[in-house]
C-alpha cells in the first residue's frame, strides 16, 4: 500500500520501523471520529483521543525497542507529484532522534488527554477541545516523521493552527482570542523565513527537499557557504518564532489564556520544541552555516544566550503561576538552542527530552493548583501542601528537575549543555547558562514558596484535584526523576548517546564531539542551582532579607529595572506602536497617495491618452482621411459626370458632328496603317 | 455588247459639266443664306443627278428622280418652308456655331473616301474602265428585278411608304 | 468613262450633305442635306449597277428613292409639330435632352 518507489531502507529488517506512518494515522483518525461522532459518544469523544493515542504510545514504544535494537534508519517516500525534475513527495523517515520525538510526544500527550478528561469536564466545548487535541498529536507526529522540508512545514503549519484552536478556546473573551491572534502572527512573521529558507535550500541541493540528501550536501561542502548561511539565518527566523527566542518570544506567556492542559502539551513540551527539532533535524545546514566549529559566538548562541536570560529575568516578577512557567519554558528553549548553537547536539536534544516531561509535569501541576483555587494569581495562593499533597509532592520534583539538581532529570542534560559549550569554545554561553541556572532556580523557588508553603491567601475552600488529575502527575513525575539516568554520564551510562545519534548517511565523515564528563563544572552548577534556591528561600520562605536589602526593589535603579521587567522590556510596545503603528500609519499613508497619484495618475493618463488617440482617429483618420477619401472619389465621380454631361448638349447635330468625325478619323487611321 | 472608252468622250464632256454644275449647286444647298435659295439650288442638283442616270443609261430611274424628287419632294420642302413660316429672305441665323468643325470633318471625309477610291480604281487602265453600257434600256432589266427577285422588298416599300402617308398625316394634323 | 468620277463625284455630294447636316441650323435645311446625301448613294449605286451589269443597283436607287420621299414627307410633319409647339424650328434650341 505504501508504494516506495524510491525506498531507501539501510537494513533488510526494518521490521516495524517501516510502519512509523501509523503513529501519526491513528490520532487523525481520532479526529475525524470526534468530529463527526464525537456528540454522540458517552464521554463525549476523549475516549477516542485517549485510545488513538494510547495506541500510538505503545506502537512508538515498540518503534523506539526496533531501533534500538536494529538501528536501522527507514527512509522512504512516495511520489505524488513531479513537476520537471521536482518532486514532491510524502515520506516517513525512522532514525533515533524521529523514535524520541515519538515516545515524548505520545506519552505527554496521553497524559494531557486522561488529565483534560477531569480539567476540562463540564467545558462549554469539550469535544471540540479534544478534536483539536487529537489533531494536534497527529500533526506533531507527522511533523516529526517527514523525511522532507515540505512534509516538516506542512506539519509546522498544522501544530500553529492547533494551537491557535486552542489557545482560543475560551474565544468569549477577547484577551483569548486576542492572544491567540498575537501567537498565531508572531509565529507567522517567523514562519516567512523559515519557507524563504526552505526554498533556498531547495535550489541549492538541486531542486530537491530531502533532509537527508540536504544535509548530506551541505557537510560535504557541496552547497556554497553564503548560501547555507542565507538559508540557516532563514530557518532560524522559523525557529524563533516557533520556539520563542528573542525578540519574538512575546506570543508565548500570553499564550497561557489557553486552558492548563494546552500549555502544558503545546506551549511547554511538544510544539514550542518544534524550532528545536527542525535544528536538530538539519543541523547539517546550521552547522555549516553558522560555522558552529569555529567557537566563540555565532547568531544563533547570541540570540540563545539573551534568551536564557531576558526570560528568566522575566519570571522573577510574575503573579501568575502560569506566567512563571511560560517564561520558564522560554529561558529553557534558550538552552536547548543555545546547546545546538555551540555543537552539543546530544546535548540539546537530551535537554528538550528531559524538559518535555518535567515542564508538562509543572504546568499539570499548576493546573491542579489553578482548578482548585480558581485563580491563576500566586497572591491568591499559599500554604496548598497541606491541601493538595499530591500536587505537591509532584510539583517539588519538577521543580527540582528543573532547577537541575542530581540525580534528576534536568541536571544531567543542563550539564551536559554548559559542558558543550565550555568544551565547544564558547565561554559566554558557558557564563550565561551558570547564570541561568541561578535565575532559574531562584524564580522556581519563589513560585513554590509561594504557592505551597505560607498561609492560604485566597478565599476558597481548595482541595485535592480528582484522579484523572493526580494520576497523570505521577506517570511524569516518573521520568523527571529517573530519564536522566540513561544518559549518566558521570556513572558511564550514554544510552541516549547511542540511541539518538546524529548521523546523516553519506556524510560518514561526519562527527560530532562527545565529550567526557567534567565533574568540576557538574559541580559549579549543582551549587549553583542550590544557591539560587537557598536565595528564594531567604527571601520567601523564612523572610530573612538582609535590612540593607529589604524593600530594595522599590527604590531606585532596581526599581526602574523593576518597572522595565513588569513591561516586559518594552517589547509590546515595541511592536505594536512602532512596528504596526509605523505600518498602519505613515506607511499606509505613503502607499495610499503613491496609488492615488502615481499609479491612478499613470492608469489615468493612459486612458485619457488613449481617448485622445481615439478622438484623433475620429477626427482626423476617419472623418477627414478616410472619409474625405471615399467622399472625394464620390465627388470626383459626379465631378466627372458633370463634365461630361456637358458633352450631352441635347442638340443633335453635335452629336452627328461626332459621329462623322470619328468615321473620318477611323478612315484615316484605316489608311496609315494598312 | 461593250463598248470601248474612247467612244465616250462625248459622255465625259457631258458628265464633266453636269458634275460641276452639281457641286457648285449641292455647295449652294448648305451655304445659301436664303432658304428659297438653297431649295431651289437642290432642285439644280437633283437635276444633274437625273441627268447622269440617263448618262449611265439608266432612264428609267432618271425619269422616276425627276418625277419624285423633283415633283413631290421639292413641293414638300416648299411647303415646309412656308408653314414652318422660315424667314424666307437671306438670314444668317441658318448656319450654326459648329460649322468650321463641321467644315472640317466633311473635307476629311471626303479626303479619306477620295483617296481610297483613287487607290482603288484609279482614273486610267483597265480596272478604270470597266463600265458596260448596253444598247437597250433596262427597264426590262429592272422591271423583272423588282418583281422577280426583289418583290418581298417591293412590297415592303410599299408598306413602307403607307405608314409614312398615314404617319405623316396623323402627326401634321391639326386637332 | 471611268467609275472612278462618278465615284468621286458621289463622294463629293455626300460630304457636302455631311456639312449641311451638322451646319445648318434649320430643321427643313438639315432634311434637304440629307436628301442630298441620298442622291449620292444613288449615283453610287447607279454606277456600280452599270459597271457590274446588274440590274440590282438600280433597282435598290429606286427603293432609296421611295424611302426618300416618305422620310421627307415624315421629317417634315415632325418639323412642323415642333414648329407648332415651339414656334421657331431652331435646333439650337431643341435640346431637352440636354444631360
Amino acid at each position: 500500500m505504501f508504494l516506495a518507489t524510491e525506498a531507501v531502507t539501510h537494513a533488510a529488517e526494518a521490521g516495524i520501523a517501516e510502519k512509523a506512518w501509523l503513529i501519526p494515522l491513528l490520532p487523525a483518525l481520532s479526529f475525524f471520529v470526534i468530529l463527526f461522532f464525537g456528540k454522540k459518544l458517552p464521554k463525549g469523544g476523549s475516549e477516542s483521543g485517549i485510545l488513538a493515542v494510547g495506541l500510538s504510545f505503545v506502537l512508538s514504544v515498540l518503534v523506539a525497542f526496533d531501533w534500538i535494537t536494529n538501528h536501522t534508519v527507514v527512509d522512504q517516500h512516495w511520489v505524488w507529484w513531479q513537476n520537471g525534475h521536482a518532486k514532491i513527495t510524502i515520506g516517513q523517515h525512522v532514525d533515533g532522534l524521529t523514535v524520541m520525538m515519538f515516545v515524548v510526544v505520545t506519552f505527554v500527550s496521553l497524559m494531557v488527554h486522561i488529565y483534560s478528561t477531569g480539567y476540562m469536564h463540564g467545558d462549554v466545548r469539550f469535544t471540540y477541545f479534544f478534536a483539536a487535541l487529537s489533531l494536534f498529536t497527529a500533526s506533531m507526529l507527522f511533523m516529526c516523521l517527514a523525511d522532507n522540508l515540505l512534509q516538516l512545514l506542512v506539519g509546522w503549519e498544522l501544530v500553529g493552527l492547533c494551537s491557535f484552536m486552542l489557545i482560543g478556546h475560551w474565544f468569549e473573551e477577547k484577551n483569548n482570542s486576542s492572544a491567540a491572534l498575537k501567537a498565531f502572527f508572531t509565529t507567522r512573521v517567523g514562519d516567512v523565513g523559515l519557507m524563504l529558507g526552505i526554498i533556498t535550500l531547495f535550489f541549492a541541493a538541486e531542486e530537491t527537499f530531502h533532509i537527508d540528501t540536504i544535509n548530506k550536501l551541505a557537510l560535504e561542502h557541496e552547497i556554497g557557504h553564503g548560501i547555507l548561511v542565507a538559508s540557516a539565518v532563514l530557518l532560524f527566523l522559523g525557529v524563533m518564532g516557533k520556539s520563542a527566542q528573542f525578540p519574538l518570544h512575546i506570543w508565548l506567556p500570553d499564550a497561557m489564556a489557553g486552558p492548563t492542559p494546552v500549555s502544558a502539551l503545546i506551549h511547554a513540551a511538544t510544539m514550542v520544541v518544534a524550532g528545536v527539532y527542525l535544528v536538530a533535524r538539519v543541523y547539517g545546514v546550521f552547522w555549516e552555516g553558522f560555522s558552529i566549529e569555529a567557537g566563540g559566538l555565532n547568531w544563533m548562541a547570541l540570540i540563545a544566550g539573551i534568551t536564557m536570560i531576558i526570560a528568566a529575568a522575566l519570571a522573577f516578577v510574575q503573579d501568575d503561576i502560569k506566567r512563571v512557567l511560560a517564561y520558564s519554558t522560554v529561558s529553557q528553549l534558550g538552552y536547548m538552542v543555545a546547546a545546538l548553537s555551540v555543537g552539543a547536539w546530544t546535548a540539546g536534544v537530551f535537554h528538550l527530552f528531559t524538559h518535555a516531561f518535567f515542564k508538562a509535569l509543572l504546568f499539570l501541576g499548576s493546573g491542579s493548583v489553578i482548578h482548585a483555587v480558581h485563580s491563576n494569581n500566586m497572591s491568591e495562593m499559599g500554604g496548598l501542601k497541606k491541601y493538595m499533597p499530591t500536587t505537591f509532592t509532584t510539583f517539588i520534583i519538577g521543580t527540582l528537575a528543573l532547577a537541575g539538581i542530581f540525580p534528576l532529570a534536568g541536571f544531567w542534560s543542563k550539564d551536559e549543555i554548559l559542558l558543550g559549550a565550555m568544551e565547544g569554545g564558547y565561554p559566554y554561553i558557558l557564563i550565561l547558562g551558570l547564570i541561568g541556572a541561578f535565575m532559574t532556580a531562584c524564580y522556581m523557588g519563589r513560585c513554590v514558596f509561594l504557592t505551597f508553603f505560607g498561609e492560604y491567601r485566597g478565599h476558597g475552600h481548595p482541595h485535592e484535584s480528582p484522579r484523572s488529575m493526580t494520576v497523570p502527575l505521577i506517570l511524569l513525575a516518573i521520568p523527571s526523576v529517573g530519564i536522566g539516568l540513561i544518559n549518566a554520564t558521570a556513572f558511564g551510562i550514554d544510552n541516549f548517546t547511542r540511541w539518538v545519534p546524529f548521523h546523516i548517511p553519506g556524510a560518514e565523515h561526519f562527527h560530532l564531539e562527545h565529550h567526557d564528563f567534567n565533574p568540576a563544572l557538574a559541580g559549579l552548577s549543582l551549587g549553583v542551582a542550590i544557591t539560587g534556591l537557598l536565595v528564594a528561600a531567604m527571601v520567601y520562605y523564612w523572610q530573612n532579607v538582609p535590612a540593607g536589602l529589604r524593600g530594595a526593589t522599590d527604590r531606585g535603579l532596581l526599581r526602574g529595572l523593576k518597572t522595565l521587567l513588569i513591561e516586559k522590556y518594552y517589547l509590546d510596545h515595541l511592536f505594536v506602536g512602532g512596528v504596526v503603528g509605523f505600518i498602519k500609519g505613515p506607511l499606509a499613508r505613503a502607499t495610499y497617495w503613491t496609488n492615488q497619484k502615481i499609479i491612478d495618475g499613470i492608469v489615468n493618463a493612459v486612458g485619457s491618452g488613449t481617448r485622445i488617440v481615439g478622438r484623433f482617429t475620429y477626427d482626423v483618420l476617419d472623418q477627414k482621411g478616410v472619409d474625405g477619401i471615399v467622399n472625394g472619389i464620390g465627388v470626383s465621380a459626379s465631378e466627372t459626370g458633370g463634365v461630361l454631361r456637358l458633352v450631352q448638349s441635347g442638340r443633335v447635330q453635335q452629336y452627328a458632328l461626332m459621329l462623322f468625325a470619328a468615321v473620318g478619323l477611323l478612315g484615316l487611321a484605316l489608311i496609315f496603317f494598312t | 455588247m461593250p463598248v470601248i472608252l474612247a467612244e465616250y468622250a462625248g459622255q465625259n464632256v457631258a458628265f464633266w459639266i453636269i458634275a460641276l454644275t452639281m457641286a457648285a449647286a449641292a455647295i449652294g444647298v448648305v451655304t445659301m443664306k436664303n432658304i428659297v435659295h438653297a431649295a431651289l439650288a437642290l432642285v439644280v442638283v437633283l437635276a444633274g443627278v437625273a441627268a447622269q442616270y440617263v448618262l449611265l443609261q439608266a432612264e428609267f430611274l432618271g425619269i422616276v428622280q425627276v418625277l419624285i424628287y423633283i415633283g413631290a419632294v421639292i413641293v414638300l420642302f416648299l411647303f415646309g418652308i412656308m408653314l414652318t413660316r422660315a424667314p424666307m429672305r437671306k438670314s444668317a441665323e441658318y448656319d450654326n456655331d459648329q460649322r468650321v468643325l463641321a467644315g472640317l470633318v466633311a473635307v476629311l471625309i471626303f479626303g479619306v473616301l477620295a483617296y481610297l477610291l483613287a487607290d482603288e480604281f484609279g482614273f486610267s487602265g483597265p480596272e478604270a474602265d470597266k463600265l458596260h453600257l448596253t444598247t437597250p434600256t433596262q427597264t426590262t432589266a429592272i422591271a423583272d428585278s423588282i418583281f422577280r427577285t426583289y418583290v418581298v422588298a417591293f412590297e415592303a416599300v410599299s408598306l413602307l411608304l403607307l405608314a409614312a402617308l398615314i404617319g405623316a398625316i396623323v402627326l401634321a394634323r391639326r386637332d | 468613262m471611268p467609275v472612278t468620277q462618278f465615284v468621286l463625284l458621289s463622294a463629293f455630294l455626300f460630304c457636302t450633305g455631311v456639312y449641311g447636316v451638322l451646319a445648318r441650323r434649320n430643321g427643313v435645311l438639315v432634311l434637304m442635306s440629307i436628301e442630298l446625301m441620298l442622291n449620292a448613294v444613288n449615283i453610287n449605286l447607279v454606277a456600280f449597277s452599270a459597271r457590274l451589269n446588274d440590274a440590282a443597283g438600280q433597282v435598290f436607287a429606286l427603293f432609296v428613292i421611295a424611302i426618300a420621299a416618305a422620310e421627307v414627307g415624315v421629317g417634315l410633319a415632325i418639323v412642323l409639330l415642333i414648329y407648332r409647339n415651339r414656334v421657331g424650328v431652331n435646333l439650337d434650341e431643341i435640346d431637352l435632352m440636354k444631360g
